[in-house]
């Protein structure tokens, strides 16, 4: 899984509730950070490799390294600021040039639901993009926990349900079969971000 | 002055700071051990770990390059005035973004700062300012930049405006300009070497190339788009060029650790590599555990200042593991490293970091830190390091001498140097900040461009210093202010005995490559 969004949208924060459930206030992400976090649905359980990726424009040239063949990317806006969301649509568009159709999962993310007050976005516009592209959409706030496990929970559901068919990630492999027999025994996520795991 | 220095020196020559058993045979031929370069007390046994150079003169070398060609050019009153009245008018007309730092650059407050430091393209577009904000400066740094052009105009160089109790430096690094505007009493070169130090913290977020590139394509370009959340990392370069020896001396300081530990320590590092691992680099805080380095390359301390900044700057490597493009600009300023950074252990404050040329190579890092990991935990070299980790510093109270209050020594040849805590008379950040402001001018007393001094001995209402350099090693001493200057001279010779007793612990002699 990928998150990608704008400078200070919350990324981290999300990250660090999927994997501890707590919230602190963070510094900006230098690069990337990687975790791994292991969700149960109800007959099986995936291991995620979450790439929390920066949202800094400098970083931007080193992002399709995480990008690339991840079976899900959470793009995170803040509903507080436009910019953002607009940030969030020139994401999707690199995105669409790179991700292969069906194997990847892209859920719209607008965080800091508890700035609500202060909203720039409405849940409509988001919704309106969402179902426009095809995407999944929730709203979220890292600050109170709200709607989290909800997300991870159907990210869960989704990228199992898009690779339950074939076995792992390998549709994605056969596209490349360069970087298969490179990485294979190292196991790349780059090429593929999420395993049915034992 | 210069007496003094011989005459410690000549107490030296009795032999008696002739290195500890293992070492002696190595280091006793030399005829004055400890004042020739590699037999200092913690000079390292083999090769150093780091680009051996005179590191102070490398950083200043190339502005006295241009001083010699260039005939230095002092404008003082009129023009600083000039300064000052654009800085008034301008000031108030620019309503400035939310942000931390936000302060009224026209308020009395703002002007009183120690010390300003203001980054500008040269199309003099504002890039940095440690106080307030880049727009609500835009017409100040417009003048600075106006200042540099015009003077290069009838083809010379500006280098520092002296008025008003100010010192204002300018360092042309094209594409950048920088500007140190300070009220301390720092000399212009010691200026010059921090606005050095900030110009690397911006090649190494971004290269050399792409700036050029940048600027090549677009004179306009406002730069802080791609440095926007990093300022950050150059308002603790700042923090620190204030407060931490490190950076003054040009060395590093090690976490003490028996030597027994700290080879298994580089040992292990050193079993964990991978094809295009370059640097092995282990830190607890921001003292240096080992360093494990490719054969043949070399890091510079400057570069290694860099990361260190970098990781205690950024509390995101917390969070699982980081992998990040950095430049080392000392290396090369062209190209970024990929460094993998993590920490050991959720709330250890040791922290690694894995430098790789191949920005693909994050699992080999991860794996190669696992790999570090799993073989360290099995040896009791881990508990001792953590052991270690309870106590990083040592009081002064241990070499014995009862006026010495606080010292700085640094070996050259290994470009590290150790340091006691501060006493209790240093306990606050304003003490600490004013004996680091006398090491400062010690410092630039003996690095003098014209004039450099061997040895320097200050008395003054709240403490006695001294200074000593020698081809092997720098030694700065703060004593209470009730001792004499030959209690002083005698205790150089004592500490450096006792340095040589201790340096097994308080440095890296044995480095390693891979």
């Amino acid at each position: 899984m990928v998150l990608l969004g704008g400078s200070g949208v919350g990324k981290s924060s999300l990250a660090m509730r999927f994997g501890r459930d707590e919230f602190y206030t963070t510094s900006p992400t230098v690069g990337c950070a990687y975790m791994t976090r292991v969700v149960h649905l109800s007959d099986v359980t995936l291991r995620f490799e979450i790439w929390d990726t920066a949202g800094q424009e400098k970083y931007h040239s080193v992002t399709p390294l995480y990008y690339r063949g991840a079976h899900a990317a959470l793009l995170v806006y803040d509903i507080s600021k436009r910019e953002t969301f607009i940030r969030a649509q020139m994401w999707l568009k690199e995105l669409e040039n790179q991700y292969i159709q069906g194997s990847t999962v892209i859920w719209l993310v607008g965080n800091k639901g508890d700035l609500a007050q202060n909203r720039q976005v409405s849940v409509q516009e988001g919704q309106g993009l969402a179902s426009h592209k095809g995407l999944f959409f929730i709203e979220t706030s890292a600050l109170s926990g709200e709607h989290i496990s909800e997300l991870l929970q159907s990210v869960a559901h989704r990228v199992y349900e898009s690779i339950g068919g074939h076995q792992g990630g390998l549709s994605e492999w056969q596209e490349t079969p360069i970087v298969e027999l490179q990485h294979r025994d190292t196991s790349n996520p780059f090429a593929s971000c999420c395993k049915v795991g034992p | 002055m210069d007496g003094e220095g011989q005459r410690a020196a000549a107490s030296w020559e009795n032999g008696t700071l002739a290195p500890v058993d293992r070492l002696r045979s190595e280091r006793a031929d030399s005829p004055t051990p400890g004042l020739v370069e590699g037999t200092e007390p913690g000079a390292g046994q083999k090769s150093a770990m780091f680009v051996h150079a005179q590191s102070f003169e490398d950083l200043t070398a190339e502005a006295e390059e241009e001083a010699r060609r260039e005939t230095e050019l002092d404008k003082s009153g009129e023009c600083a005035d000039d300064l000052k009245a654009l800085e008034e008018q301008h000031s108030n007309d620019v309503s400035s973004e939310a942000r931390t730092k936000e302060e009224d650059v026209s308020s009395e407050a703002w002007r009183s700062h120690r010390k300003h430091v203001f980054v500008l393209s040269e199309a003099g577009k504002p890039i940095y300012t440690r106080y307030g904000t880049e727009e609500a400066l835009s017409s100040t740094m417009g003048v600075m930049m106006a200042l540099v052009s015009f003077v290069e105009a009838e083809k010379n160089i500006i280098r520092s405006i002296h008025a008003d109790g100010c010192k204002v430096v300018f360092l042309t690094k094209s594409p950048l300009v920088l500007v140190g505007v300070s009220r301390t009493c720092q000399s212009d070169k010691e200026l010059l070497r921090e606005l050095q130090y900030i110009y690397y913290q911006i090649v190494s977020l971004l290269t050399l190339t792409q700036l050029n590139h940048i600027f090549q394509h677009k004179q306009n370009y406002d730069l802080r788009r791609l440095l926007a959340g990093s300022e950050y990392l150059t308002d603790n370069l700042l923090h620190r060029l204030d407060r931490d020896p490190g950076l003054l001396l040009s060395a590093v300081t090690c976490l003490p650790l028996p030597s027994s530990s700290r080879d298994v320590v580089s040992s292990s590092l050193q079993a964990a590599k991978s094809k295009s691992l370059v640097f092995s680099i282990l830190l607890a805080g921001d003292r240096l555990v080992t360093l494990v380095r490719k054969k043949d390359q070399f890091l510079h301390h400057i570069d290694l200042h860099l990361v260190f900044n970098l990781v205690g700057s950024s509390s995101s490597f917390r969070e699982g593991e980081g992998w990040t493009p950095i430049c080392l600009p000392k290396f090369n300023t062209a190209g970024f490293f990929h460094a993998h950074i993590s920490y050991l252990e959720p709330a250890s404050e040791l922290c690694l970091i894995l430098v790789s040329t191949d920005r693909e190579d994050f699992f080999n890092m991860s794996d190669c830190k696992k790999r570090f990991l799993e073989r360290l935990s099995k040896r009791t070299a881990y508990t001792a390091l953590k052991e270690a980790l309870k106590c990083p510093s040592y009081s002064v109270a241990q070499v014995g001498i009862p006026e010495l209050r606080h010292f700085l020594y640094k070996s050259k040849s290994s470009g590290l140097y150790t340091s006691p805590e501060f006493p209790e008379v240093y306990q606050s950040d304003e003490e600490q900040e004013r004996l680091m402001g006398l090491y400062q001018d010690l410092h630039s007393c003996l690095h003098h461009p014209t004039r450099p001094l061997r040895s320097f001995y200050r008395c003054s209402e709240s403490e006695n210093l001294l200074a000593w350099v020698t081809s092997g090693f720098e030694l700065y001493l703060c004593f209470s202010p009730l001792g004499t200057k030959a209690l002083a001279v005698s205790a150089v010779t004592k500490l450096l005995k006792w340095i040589r007793k201790e340096e097994d612990r308080l440095f890296i002699l044995s480095p390693l490559t891979y």
